[in-house]
């Protein structure tokens, strides 16, 4: 647990006045950005007039697309069912899974570590954002009125989880989640490791992952009954 | 005092209790009955046994040797399953957690004795009794229809042979013929079960008999998920289903198996199949032993106990427990807070607060699923909602087609949280 310092990106409603007040300011540095993606995504993906898919899709238009839509690009069944479920790459979305591209969708091929540097997630956005004509709830002001960064707390992170209390609430799961780890229909949720799935559970709990039972169910634990489940979680294996 | 309260089923039965024989007692270790191996009880019985480490000795009572889920059972109908794929056996229960299964009819309820006496004559005594014998149907709650008439019209509301036998006479029915449901009124089983069933009978004639009408007779103004069936069936299955709410004498039904007749408000309907869902309450069993107020088992939401007897929990449909829907679902969950329960109450393992959740999938149509799900608390007074949400009309087909997919997912997930 000690590392998963887990940044959730919320978007603070900006008024028009703050706005006009403020004036339009970009998201971050596109110029600084075009550097930051050719060291980092440019091995897997493209942007721009001639950008075709590689290894993972084009990102022209990314903004306010659908996610996995493009139907001729073979996408794993995770982000797939995300789609399904409705996840839409907005700003806040896109920013959540460049950080930490699991904590959205937790079997994405996107095998990425993640910008751990908010001001590389910022420069790389607006970099993406050029290559966008219709982007959508990207707030064109000033970055500090733009986010409002809830960190998972230290000590959030650091609850030594009851794995027995965690035993007691993953009945709840399994109503669903086959603990035979056969996920036809529903994921599997065996063998997960307990950093990702505490990362998944907040993303649920914060609305950033799409799905209304996981949104439900995630929305009622508490931070100790979080830690307890992915203690628990992490005996099995 | 004790004879007053032993109470029995029938005179057959109480002739075998003449001598009575008492078994299963594994000296020393605290002993759990459990009745009625579905959804709740099955879920009980697994979990105790799984849970408790052999240190608890568990019997579970059930008559049949297959259960068949009632969930999915309209799937069955609309020719989505096969009736084999909602069979389930206790062979795993007994083989793999130790439980001792026994196919019998508990008949009667010793609460001071506190012994289970069973239709073949033997007597298990219990230390913690836990019961979830579903729903048994109010007598006269359809004028004209009693339980020696579900051959001609058939309840199809404790799922297998009903089913078949209700699938079989929608097939017999004439071309351009009437399929009328008379509706139960609330609270009832499922309580989008009645209109998942008519979306799948509706899917099956307009594929078999597309000129056939259906005629839902029903008592309650609204009903579960009543915008997106009402938004399926005119989506895709345009003016083959009419309902009749109780503005139009829905509530004023009664029924004529021999001449096969449904009359509502005076006028009489002739029909070819009918399915009659009539009101409910406990399992008979609950009555028997005496917990139960009105039609169900009221119940304390911490624990599951019995307002009326420490030493009994009541599970899923049998119970009077507040906000929760009478599910599968609600009872597998409700069974695990009461198997936690009974393990604290019986070994020294450690009692966490009580945690309940429901989500149910209806089919419409082929790959057109929605669903409806909220989480419940236990306050002092009932098990109350906290948090809910149910699929929303117009959604596109993609979404649909996941939350018909995730029905599959869920039903193998319960079942094997059931069944092991
Ligand atoms: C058409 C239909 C569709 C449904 N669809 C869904 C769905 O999609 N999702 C969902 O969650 N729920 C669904 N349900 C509801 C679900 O089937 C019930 O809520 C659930 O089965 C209740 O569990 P239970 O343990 O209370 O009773 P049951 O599952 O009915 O189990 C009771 C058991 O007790 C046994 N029994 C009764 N009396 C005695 C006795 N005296 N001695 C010994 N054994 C006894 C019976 O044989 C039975 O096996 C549906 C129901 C119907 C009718």
């Amino acid at each position: 647990m000690r590392h998963a310092v887990l940044i959730l990106s919320v978007c603070a409603a900006i008024t028009t006045a703050a706005r006009a007040e403020e004036g339009a300011r970009p998201i971050g540095d596109a110029e600084r950005g075009e550097t930051v993606f050719a060291r980092k995504c440019a091995s897997c993906h493209q942007v721009g007039p001639d950008a075709r898919h590689r290894i993972g899709p084009h990102l022209n238009g990314i903004f306010g697309r659908k996610a996995a839509s493009f139907p001729e690009f073979n996408y794993s069944r995770s982000i797939e069912r995300a789609r399904d479920d409705g996840l839409v790459w907005d700003l806040r979305r896109l920013d959540a899974y460049l950080e930490n591209p699991k904590a959205l969708v937790s079997g994405t091929r996107m095998n990425f570590a993640g910008l751990k540097n908010q001001r590389d997630r910022d420069d790389v956005l607006a970099y993406l954002r050029i290559f966008s004509d219709n982007p959508q709830n990207i707030p064109e002001a000033a970055p500090t009125a733009r986010k409002m960064e809830v960190d998972l707390p230290e000590e959030v992170l650091s609850i030594e989880g009851d794995a027995a209390f965690g035993e007691y609430l993953s009945s709840e799961c399994t109503t669903c989640h086959q603990v035979d780890g056969d996920n036809d229909g529903i994921p599997s949720i065996t063998g997960w490791p307990e950093e990702d799935f505490v990362v998944a559970m907040h993303a649920y709990k914060q609305k950033l992952r799409p799905h209304p039972v996981m949104q439900m169910m995630a929305g009622r634990l508490s931070d100790e009954e979080i830690a307890a489940l992915a203690a628990y979680f992490k005996g099995l294996e | 005092m004790t004879i007053n309260r032993r109470i029995f089923l029938g005179t057959a039965a109480a002739a075998t209790m003449a001598a009575p024989m008492v078994m299963g007692a594994s000296h020393g270790r605290p002993r759990v009955v459990v009745i009625g191996g579905g959804a709740g009880g099955a879920t009980a019985a697994r979990y105790v046994a799984k849970d408790s480490k052999g240190e608890i000795d568990v019997t579970l009572v059930e008559p049949t040797r297959s259960y068949y889920t009632c969930f999915f059972s309209n799937l069955y109908i609309g020719g989505f399953r096969e009736l084999s794929s909602i069979a389930h056996s206790y062979g795993t229960l007994a083989s793999e957690y130790g439980i001792n299964v026994v196919h019998d009819w508990a008949v009667g309820i010793d609460r001071d004795a506190k012994t289970v006496s069973l239709a073949g004559g033997d007597t298990l005594p219990y230390d913690r009794l836990i019961l979830s014998p579903g729903i048994d149907f109010v007598e006269g709650a359809v004028p004209g229809w009693d339980i020696s008439q579900q051959g001609r019209m058939p309840h199809a509301y404790k799922a297998g042979s009903q089913t078949e036998l209700l699938k079989a006479q929608i097939e017999a029915m004439p071309e351009g013929g009437v399929f009328a449901m008379v509706a139960p009124p609330n609270p009832y089983r499922c309580p989008p079960g009645p209109y998942e069933r008519v979306s799948m009978v509706a899917h099956k004639l307009r594929e078999e008999n597309p000129t056939a009408k259906i005629l839902i007779v029903d008592p309650k103004q609204n009903f579960s998920k009543q915008a997106l069936f009402e938004e399926g069936w005119a989506k895709h299955y345009g003016g083959m289903i009419e309902r009749i709410g109780p503005d139009f004498g829905g509530e004023n039904v009664s029924v004529d198996p021999m001449a096969m007749t449904v009359t509502i408000d005076g006028a009489v309907e002739n029909v070819d199949a009918c399915n009659v869902i009539p009101a409910q309450k406990a399992g008979r069993i609950c009555e028997l032993a005496g917990i139960t107020e009105g039609n169900w088992a009221p119940v304390v939401p911490q624990t599951m106990q019995s307002r009326m007897d420490e030493n009994i929990h009541v599970l899923g449909d049998a119970t009077n427990q507040g906000d929760m829907p009478k599910s599968g679902f609600s009872a597998n969950s409700q069974a695990k807070v009461a198997a936690m329960a009974v393990r604290g109450a019986l070994t020294d393992s450690r009692v966490f607060p009580a945690k309940f959740s429901n989500t149910c999938w209806s089919l419409i149509d082929t790959e057109d699923g929605v669903k409806v799900g909220a989480t419940y608390e236990a306050t002092d007074e009932k098990i109350a909602k906290v948090d809910g949400f149910i699929s929303d009309t117009g959604e596109d087909e993609d979404l649909r087609r996941q939350t018909f997919e995730e029905s599959l997912g869920w039903y193998a997930g319960i079942t094997s949280d059931m069944f092991g």
